[in-house]
């Protein structure tokens, strides 16, 4: 899929640069989390207001220390992955799946409690809609344009151009 | 490197921009949030330095190791039952409701929670409670093949039966002293409940008794005195965090029926099921009264209400930290306007004591501060939560399960830190919560406090609860098996008591009353028989 694709030059510069903000976003939470000894997830999970069971579970003793773990190394994968344009579908797949987590743990339905929060949400907050930017962003993949595939992709094109 | 040259043959300068460009904005983001962090953590650090305020777990209370101690139960009420669990010990119906609960919500811990409990090696040997059922119930699940538990019929009995070594007394309060009393003075170890005494006289018998026979252990039931947050409420004092404290507001907010002392009235009760003059005991002889024996709280013939009841813990809470001793003076008024039931104790009431010579510690100049004011609000009437906040020239501490301290805008000993940006008044500048994984935290932010306050919070209160009557009663029978004083004993006791019947006196009589120290005595009027005022029910 991800040769056949051709982008015009305003196109390309777009979805680089949505790709490069929400890789922003995701490093620098990571990073945040990482460098915070006392950061943990478990408040968010136990408040949950949707599948509590699920993320009570994700945040119970035996489990927390591998869901924190895991949701600081996924974020820091693909905040790295989207902005160097390394592995950037798998990034976009992993990013939607976090932010489905983010999202379903308390999702602004109607008659569910909404938290403390910038503005105001009815079924669509800005979790979903980054997910629904990295869909468009693994669909339409730039990363052998701009990015470190664009190596791999270089590699196997020069010798037919030789 | 013939295949790397190769690799980057065709590679213009452009291409290798297209290809790394991201490494220094990757570089830029990981710097960036890297510095953040320090940054807050240097923040945080500064101020848990500067404030220096140490979360200490309680001292842990020694092992539970020997011969079963044997526990006599006076009074298997809903008290009664619930300090039985406490001990490790739950009746079958309790066992069976909770497992059905369990199965209906698998959220619902009290029964893992119970059987998590460490044992304390004890065993019930001896139960006294002149309702027969509530007596029957505790003998079938209690006196079983591995364990006898004799049923007495009065608590004398039980005290001098030789088959027991420490009871537990969960009574109407007008029994509380002389079951408590008679227990000292034949050398059995008591835990009892609050309020420790129902008059004026009792509290100063019931002293002497335990100055006269120290070898029983005494220790009234006050289980907040377990709480980590009150101990490092303590370390925080001490370190004169709050400045000059000049009121302490505490609060009693409830609006239920159970709440205002309407306990269930059980079908079987009847005079062939109570012993109703054991019941009166000294009280004004009535006759057989269901409403007077499960309800008791209402009446000061057998309770002493609000003052008796919850001021008490409020009281003790306060003592627990601060170590102000008896107030100077009281004054306290109310009324029954929540409940018009027949009742005579008040359902709303204001407590003020004046502890004119006390001071947690001042910053300002050297005798410019001195003295404190203690509030005890409460109503049966709304539960809109108001909590417990002590307030310094220099801090206000919010006091609860967790702690949270204010730094007042107008302090002294943080005026520069306020006016540098570093401590806003807004956001607390020690915050614990003993459910956190590290347990202490300076908040720098607003959203680190959401989190504090709302999700760790209540989790803490429904999930991981530690059950602190459990941990005083431990304190009670390691003092018996280990020596060592009780965090709660007789002193303390007396102290809650004499406090507790200052604000019932002046309700009654509509004045301040005052604590005469040098006499250790409650000034009255001439002629004035002060216990005869508390008691009265036409009040």
């Amino acid at each position: 899929m991800n040769d056949k694709l051709n982008f015009n030059q305003i196109q390309l510069v777009s979805l680089v640069l949505l790709r490069i903000l929400i890789g922003w976003h995701f490093l620098y939470e990571g990073v945040i989390k990482l460098y915070n000894p006392s950061w943990t997830a478990k408040g968010y999970l136990l408040s949950a207001t949707y599948m509590e069971g699920f993320f009570g579970w994700l945040a119970s003793d035996s489990m927390i220390a591998v869901t924190d773990t895991l949701n600081i190394a996924a974020l820091i994968f693909v905040g790295v992955s989207l902005l160097l344009g390394f592995k950037s579908s798998w990034g976009s797949l992993i990013g939607i799946g976090l932010l489905l987590f983010y999202y379903l743990a308390h999702p602004p339905f109607p008659g569910y409690p909404l938290g403390p929060s910038e503005g105001s949400y009815w079924i669509i907050n800005k979790n979903l809609i980054e997910a629904a930017a990295l869909f468009v962003i693994f669909l339409f993949p730039t990363s052998s344009f701009v990015g470190i595939d664009r190596l791999f992709v270089k590699k196997e094109i020069t010798p037919s151009t030789t | 490197m013939a295949e790397d040259k190769k690799l980057f043959k065709g590679f213009s300068r452009r291409d290798l921009l297209k290809s790394l460009g991201g490494i220094p904005i990757l570089g830029a983001v990981w710097f960036a949030g890297v510095n953040h962090d320090k940054k807050s953590k240097l923040e945080r650090d500064f101020l848990l330095e500067k404030l220096n305020i140490k979360a200490t777990p309680p001292p842990e209370s020694g092992p539970m190791s020997g011969e079963p101690l044997r526990i006599g139960v006076i009074g298997f009420g809903i008290r009664g039952e619930q300090l039985m669990r406490s001990l490790g010990l739950a009746t079958n119906e309790w066992l069976e409701e909770m497992a059905e609960n369990e199965r209906k919500n698998p959220n619902d811990m009290r029964l893992a929670d119970f059987k998590a409990q460490e044992s304390l090696n004890v065993k019930l040997s001896g139960i006294c409670d002149i309702f027969d059922v509530r007596a029957e119930n505790a003998l079938r699940s209690f006196n079983t093949n591995d364990n006898t538990c004799k049923r007495y019929d009065t608590y004398l009995d039980m005290i001098h039966s030789g088959e027991i070594d420490a009871v537990i007394i969960a009574t109407p309060d007008h029994w509380h002293a002389p079951m408590a009393q008679a227990a000292i003075e034949a050398g059995i170890h008591v835990y009892l409940e609050k309020p420790m005494t129902h008059t004026i006289a009792e509290t100063y018998t019931l002293r002497e008794a335990c100055r006269k026979n120290p070898k029983a252990v005494f220790a009234v039931g006050h289980q907040h005195r377990q709480t980590q947050s009150f101990l490092t409420a303590m370390d925080a004092l001490e370190k004169n965090t709050l400045g000059h404290v000049s009121l302490i507001m505490t609060t009693t907010n409830r609006n239920d029926d159970n709440g205002a002392w309407q306990y269930d009235i059980h079908p079987e009760a009847s005079p062939e099921t109570i012993d109703w003059n054991a019941f009166l005991g000294t009280a004004p002889q009535v006759p057989f009264n269901v409403e007077h024996f499960f309800r008791w709280r209402k009446w000061w013939a057998y309770g002493s209400g609000l003052s008796g009841d919850l001021l008490t813990h409020d009281y003790d809470r306060i003592n627990c930290i601060l170590k102000m001793g008896i107030p100077k003076y009281v004054t306290a008024s109310g009324g029954i306007y929540t409940h018009r039931d027949g009742r005579n104790v008040p359902d709303v009431m204001h407590v003020n004591m004046e502890f004119p010579e006390f001071s947690t510690g001042g910053t300002q100049r050297e005798s410019k501060e001195n003295g404190m004011t203690l509030v005890y609000s409460a109503t049966l009437g709304n539960q809109f939560e108001r909590g417990t906040v002590l307030m310094g020239h220099d801090a206000s501490m919010k006091l609860g399960n967790t702690l949270s301290i204010y730094a007042d805008p107008r302090s002294t000993k943080y005026r520069d830190l306020i006016e540098e940006g570093r401590i806003d008044p807004n956001v607390p500048i020690f915050q614990y919560d003993p459910s956190a994984v590290s347990g202490v935290d300076a908040v720098t932010s607003a959203t680190a406090k959401y989190f504090a306050d709302k999700g760790l919070l209540w989790t803490y209160r429904d999930g991981k609860r530690v059950d602190s009557t459990f941990l005083h009663i431990r304190e009670w029978l390691s003092c018996i098996r280990n020596g060592g004083e009780p965090s709660c004993g007789i002193q303390e006791g007396f102290e809650e008591a004499i406090a507790a019947h200052m604000a019932g006196l002046s309700y009654k009589i509509g004045r301040k009353i005052a604590w005469d120290e040098a006499s250790e005595s409650i000034i009255a009027l001439p002629g004035e028989d002060l216990d005869a005022i508390l008691l009265n029910n036409e009040v």
